[in-house]
């Protein structure tokens, strides 16, 4: 377990530095100089040249990607240029909102999906298994930002029943356990959940059924074992695979949650990496963009190592 | 003899006709997949109504007017009502399809044929280049799609360019890996070691004995990024990162009606819906495609 867990580790670094280095190129891939945001259009020579040495600019490549991620490491991220306050201290502040809405989200998509994809592995062809089919085939098609707009027409507009946007009555700050919270979540949890819904269906519909034409679970049904009890062989064969498939879910989502934050205006990091695009934020866009990318290499890791120590299949090949 | 020839002659011509290939079985057997027919069907439809845009929409879809803002579906002279802008709403569905579509579709075929070469290439090598190949792959399928994509044209800045570059280089690494592990188990196969001992030099070996064996399965993956594709490229405009207004884009125009959802949702839902009707059409024709050359998922 530990060599798997340092192995898988090993693994990870470099892909983890590659990340930082594409994070760090994407300020020097932007068009025009990053200075133009900050400086205004008249600046003089001189004072250019001293915010160029300020930030580090007039170094070479290597040494300023050293400077940054020395800093990025100390948890330094920089000053955002919209609102001068640190970058760190946003994205903690919009990390924590993005991690409830994408936990709600795949609470309620691994639920529905892997009741619908059981039942439909089970009753293969069936009814159950068509209609869990279509909705998989309807969940991955959906323009999930429509939806959005949809559910929001239907049930801000039209029955007055949830808020239309934002992340609770007080604006995205104070947040508290009770419905007057609860209500802000419902609509953009329900509208995220259909994506990994679908993918977790479908997944768990093709192992249900590879699991029940296998060998043993026939044995045990000659062995005399009652229905509900092969069935419980079936969930624990399962059930690495569902919780791999659904920790990846939850590290797409948080990563991809730009549209869905946007729609509902959701102060989660996907919102705030949105304004940071439109005001070109540089700082914050990085920052975002990096923190984001490294959660998801993370959730990969823990989820290769749990996946490993349930499944200890996985580990030997 | 004559009685030789006409017996000849008389013989059934199917003994000499050649064996149905790999390619008319699969055609057969999507022409047997009414739901892939469909799907394919409606492409096909959607396409020709880009193509045709200009002799089918009865406006100009680009041309406002104050007077005549966010009239409702079925207003006379207008079907689909109108705008924000007054514009009409059934002449930028239709125009809208032809943005959509190049920006949904172009990015994988491209990638498509980038990815493949640098996933063949990769798995037929191995070793230290494969190593080197693969690590750097990895790095970018580290990064969620929808990330990657925003990361990249939030910095390039919107247009349709940017956006194409950036899907393209959202679905390289995801190609590449596929076509990578296919390779790696074509290279191992006994035909591949015959040729190679009969003397065929290694670009030989990759265009006549690997290719012909590995392209079929990383079409069909390819063509189910293309219904991923076309929500991704509708959302980057959506979030105003891909095309520019006033052009007519299905997810630029969600965007620009957002605020209209409390005057005339019926409409700021339209565009949405051609998008998730192409998105679905392209997914069935993809598993449709899936099971018809029997590739496994």
């Amino acid at each position: 377990m530990l060599v798997y867990g340092l192995k898988r580790l090993l693994h990870v670094i470099p892909v983890a530095f590659g990340v930082s280095v594409v994070c760090f190129m994407l300020i020097h891939i932007a068009p025009g100089d990053p200075l133009a945001a900050i400086l205004p259009s008249d600046a003089s020579a001189e004072l250019q040249a001293q915010m160029r040495s300020f930030y580090g600019l007039d170094r070479p490549l290597v040494v300023q990607y050293g400077l940054w991620i020395w800093r990025a490491l100390h948890g330094d991220l920089g000053v955002s240029i919209a609102t001068g306050r640190s970058v760190s201290g946003e994205i903690a502040a919009a990390s924590l909102n993005s991690i409830i809405l994408a936990l709600a989200a795949t609470l309620i998509g691994f639920t529905l999906g892997s009741l619908l994809g059981f039942l439909a592995g089970i009753f293969r062809g069936g009814i159950i298994d068509r209609i869990a089919s279509g909705l998989s085939m309807l969940g991955v098609s959906v323009p999930h930002y429509w939806l959005g707009m949809v559910l929001v027409i239907v049930f801000s507009v039209h029955l007055g029943w949830l808020p239309a946007m934002g992340g609770g009555p007080g604006g995205s700050d104070g947040r508290a356990v009770g419905w007057d919270y609860i209500r802000y979540l419902v609509l953009p949890a329900i509208t995220m959940s259909v994506i990994p819904m679908g993918i977790i269906a479908r997944t768990i519909r093709s192992l249900v059924a590879d699991i029940l034409s296998q060998d043993f679970t026939q044995a045990l049904a000659a062995k005399g074992l009652m229905t509900r009890q092969i069935l419980r062989h079936v969930i624990r064969n399962a059930a690495p695979t569902a919780i791999s498939v659904m920790g990846l879910q939850l590290g797409y989502l948080l990563g991809g949650s730009i549209l869905i934050e946007t729609v509902f205006s959701w102060p989660g990091t996907g919102f705030l990496l949105n304004g940071a695009i439109f005001t070109r934020d540089l700082p914050v866009l990085q920052g975002t963009i990096l923190v984001l990318a490294m959660f998801f290499v993370l959730v990969n890791l823990i989820v290769d190592v749990v996946q490993g120590t349930i499944d200890p299949r996985i580990q030997r090949s | 003899m004559a009685a030789i020839i006409t017996q000849e002659t008389t013989l059934p011509r199917a003994s000499i006709a050649r064996s149905p290939g790999y390619w008319s079985g699969v055609a057969r057997r999507l022409s047997r997949d009414p739901v892939a027919l469909i799907a394919l069907g409606l492409i096909v439809l959607l396409v020709a109504m880009a193509i045709l845009a200009p002799y089918l929409a009865p406006y100009d879809p680009t041309k406002a007017s104050m007077i005549r803002r966010l009239k409702p579906v079925g207003t006379p002279g207008y079907l689909l009502g109108t705008d924000e802008l007054g514009r009409d709403m059934l002449s930028r569905l239709i125009y809208g399809a032809r943005l959509s579509l190049i920006m949904g579709v172009v990015p994988v075929p491209v990638a498509f044929i980038i990815g493949s070469a640098i996933g063949i290439i990769a798995g037929y090598l191995g070793g230290i280049t494969n190593t080197l190949i693969m690590r750097t792959v990895d790095v970018f399928y580290a990064f969620p799609s929808v990330l990657l994509a925003v990361a990249l044209s939030g910095t390039l800045g919107s247009g349709l360019g940017n956006a194409l570059v950036s899907l393209t280089v959202v679905f390289i690494p995801q190609i590449a890996r596929v076509a990578e592990s296919v390779t790696t188990q074509v290279r191992r196969l006994d035909y591949v070691d015959a040729a190679r001992a009969s003397g065929a030099k290694g670009h030989t070996i990759i265009l006549v004995h690997v290719l012909g064996n590995v392209l079929g399965p990383i079409f069909v993956f390819a063509t189910s990024l293309i219904s991923v594709s076309m929500i991704l490229a509708s959302g980057l405009s959506f979030l105003g990162l891909g095309v520019r207004p006033p052009d007519a884009e299905w997810g630029l125009m969600l965007n620009t009606l957002r605020t209209a959802i409390y005057v005339n949702p019926l409409v700021a839902a339209l565009p949405g819906v051609m998008i998730f009707l192409t998105s679905i059409c392209f997914n069935l024709f993809s598993d449709g495609l899936r099971s018809a050359m029997d590739v496994k998922s």
